[in-house]
């Protein structure tokens, strides 16, 4: 038998429907045996044309399309909108309006990193995780019902404040689950910190240096585990972020490894975060009284003829909003979220263009990817924190 | 809030300074700085505000484009860039329309190339020197460039699973109803914060 001194290389078709992908992704890989030698992410099969649609919306109707970008963390990018709406008209929410925010912002990247962690865990072979972390997911989405009438697709923050208060009791309850949460931050890492496959499977697998994680436009944990101390609601506060004392968690190798301990300190944080706002809220109006911006209550509506017609003008023709442009972002869950809002001065945004912070998360997989087995690209991936609904929006 | 808007402006006075003729117009606008540049220096700009100690603006945040179709060139391509350094952000402008390329940068910023394979396939802008570029969100061959302005809401083409042929079909859109965009912006000034008038009040509160 004589030696093939040809090398070929094999193109596999990873995904659609693979369950490790997180969604529809398609990745057409090309291996080297075992090695990954080149990735092509096919992105776009959930594409919906958010953006396009919203265009044709008013802006109290584009607000819940943010909810179905990324789907695990609705209320953080119905933030950013809202920020930007706030921001070119110019007004401020009432104060417990932004602590109720800030509270539920929090509560929605316990919610994300909840569903990460755990599906990494699983992406890697631990089952347990999942499990468990789906129990307190249950009951924090219940408090997002309570809230706003929905498990999933909250469309609770306003321009100028949020929907409605919070029902009577929800703080007390709110309270008592971030009680026993930190138990359970501390069963799961039992179960993973040290445990040999997991750390098999994500110690040095990924690493991307600080300079090329900047880069690639890389941000939130995929950022901060590569050791940038990095974080918008440090760095350009909004709402009432710098009223309050949190850490922001840096990782060190900027591997899958740290990117899963710095989501879990920042889950800590969270409730950190959560505590305070409860501890600090105001009593007092969560929506502004603005009459050409947020709608008058029910009980005026009864008796005063202009309350009437303010809102009959505001379900039907909406805000207007002063023509300019801004770009606006928060710190998602999963990174920068970025709201680019272009308003002509009527009752619809010229243009609005969403950036999710998944998206050059994955332009960066091949980067990440080179070199390493195909094995590691699931875990790659898991610890990437991909939703689709944002990547194609 | 004063100093920032005065370091803004004071930094975009200094990158026009820098770079002279090719940054035809700064601005600040509800606290963000923008700089317009002509198309052919984007890159030589860009790299510029990547590199220099006073900016480092060292993350692309976004590239995204806008649509004017009543304007000679039509495409705003809007480069939204972050420095983690001195924390701020800056926007910079090019114009172009539908047949001129716009220099690619992702020699500038890796992080570029999706961004600017997404506008080339929600805007149909070209971008030259661009490694890859092919459409990003759009369907396998798909036809025509959806968030330009004169795209209808509804598109060209349908799919449905054909349970004859045993396969997907593509279809031109046949609406059960008539598309209808409700235009509710009343004619007169109802919602906007100042009524017609109004502006008298305060110029006899001002003599």
């Amino acid at each position: 038998m004589t030696a093939d001194p040809q090398i070929k290389t094999m193109t596999i078709n990873f995904g659609p429907q693979h369950p490790a992908a997180h969604g529809v992704l398609r990745m057409v890989m090309e291996m080297d045996g075992e090695v990954v030698e080149r990735v092509d992410p096919h992105i776009g099969l959930l594409h919906r044309g958010t953006e396009k649609l919203i265009e044709y919306k008013t802006y109290m109707q584009a607000v819940p399309y943010f909810d179905r970008l990324d789907y695990v963390s609705p209320m953080c990018q119905e933030h950013a909108f809202v920020l930007g709406v706030e921001k070119l008209l110019g007004i401020e929410p009432p104060p417990r309006a932004q602590y109720i925010r800030v509270l539920f912002d929090e509560i929605t990247r316990i919610l994300n990193h909840l569903l990460n962690l755990t599906a990494f865990a699983l992406d890697v072979g631990a089952m347990t995780p999942m499990l468990w972390g789906f129990e307190h997911r249950e009951i924090l989405m219940e408090f997002y019902e309570r809230v706003s009438g929905a498990r999933l697709h909250a469309a609770y923050y306003r321009a100028g404040g949020v929907h409605q208060d919070m029902p009577a009791g929800l703080a007390d309850d709110i309270r008592e689950w971030s009680e026993t949460f930190p138990q359970f931050i501390e069963d799961m890492e039992t179960l993973l910190n040290e445990n040999r496959i997991f750390k098999q499977r994500s110690v040095d697998i990924g690493i991307i240096s600080a300079q090329d994680a900047m880069a690639w436009g890389l941000s939130g944990p995929m950022l901060r585990g590569s050791g940038v101390p990095w974080d918008l609601r440090k760095s350009q506060p909004y709402m009432v972020y710098d009223q309050i004392d949190f850490d922001i968690p840096i990782g060190k190798n900027g591997d899958c490894y740290d990117r899963y301990l710095v989501r879990v300190e920042e889950m800590r944080q969270s409730l950190r975060i959560i505590d305070q706002c409860l501890e600090k809220m105001p009593d007092g109006p969560v929506l502004t009284k603005e009459d050409k911006i947020a709608p008058p209550s029910r009980g005026e509506m009864k008796h005063s003829m202009e309350a009437l017609i303010h809102h009959f003008k505001l379900y039907t023709e909406g805000i207007h909003v002063p023509a300019g442009e801004t770009y606006t972002a928060v710190e998602a869950p999963k990174g920068e979220f970025g709201v680019y809002l272009v308003a002509d001065g009527t009752n619809r945004p010229y243009r609005c263009k969403i950036r999710a912070p998944g998206f050059p998360h994955l332009q960066a997989m091949e980067y990440m990817c080179k070199g390493h087995m195909l094995a590691d690209s699931v875990a790659i991936l898991g610890s990437m924190d991909i939703v689709f609904g944002e990547i194609d929006r | 809030m004063d100093e920032r808007l005065e370091a803004l402006d004071e930094l975009g006075r200094y990158v026009a300074g820098q770079m002279g003729q090719d940054v035809a117009d700064t601005q600040i606008q509800n606290g963000e700085l923008m700089l317009r540049v002509r198309r052919d220096a984007i890159s030589r700009v860009l790299s510029f505000l990547c590199n220099d100690a006073n900016c480092l603006f060292q993350v692309l945040a976004d590239i995204c484009g806008v649509d004017y179709p009543d304007r000679d060139e039509r495409f705003e391509i809007v480069y939204n860039l972050l420095s983690l350094k001195h924390n701020v952000r800056i926007r910079v402008k090019v114009t172009t329309d539908e047949s001129t390329p716009v220099p690619s940068v992702s020699q500038v910023y890796p992080a570029a190339g999706w961004f600017e394979r997404e506008c080339w396939d929600m805007y149909g802008v070209f971008f030259s020197e661009h490694p890859d570029l092919r459409r990003m969100l759009t369907d396998y061959g798909f036809d025509g460039h959806p968030l330009r302005k004169d795209f209808p809401l509804t598109g060209y083409v349908e799919v449905r699973y054909d349970d004859e042929q045993r396969r997907v079909v593509y279809e031109p859109v046949k609406l059960v109803q008539e598309f209808r965009s409700f235009d509710f912006l009343s004619p007169w000034e109802g919602m906007t914060p100042q009524l017609p008038g109004d502006e008298k009040a305060t110029e006899e509160d001002a003599s």
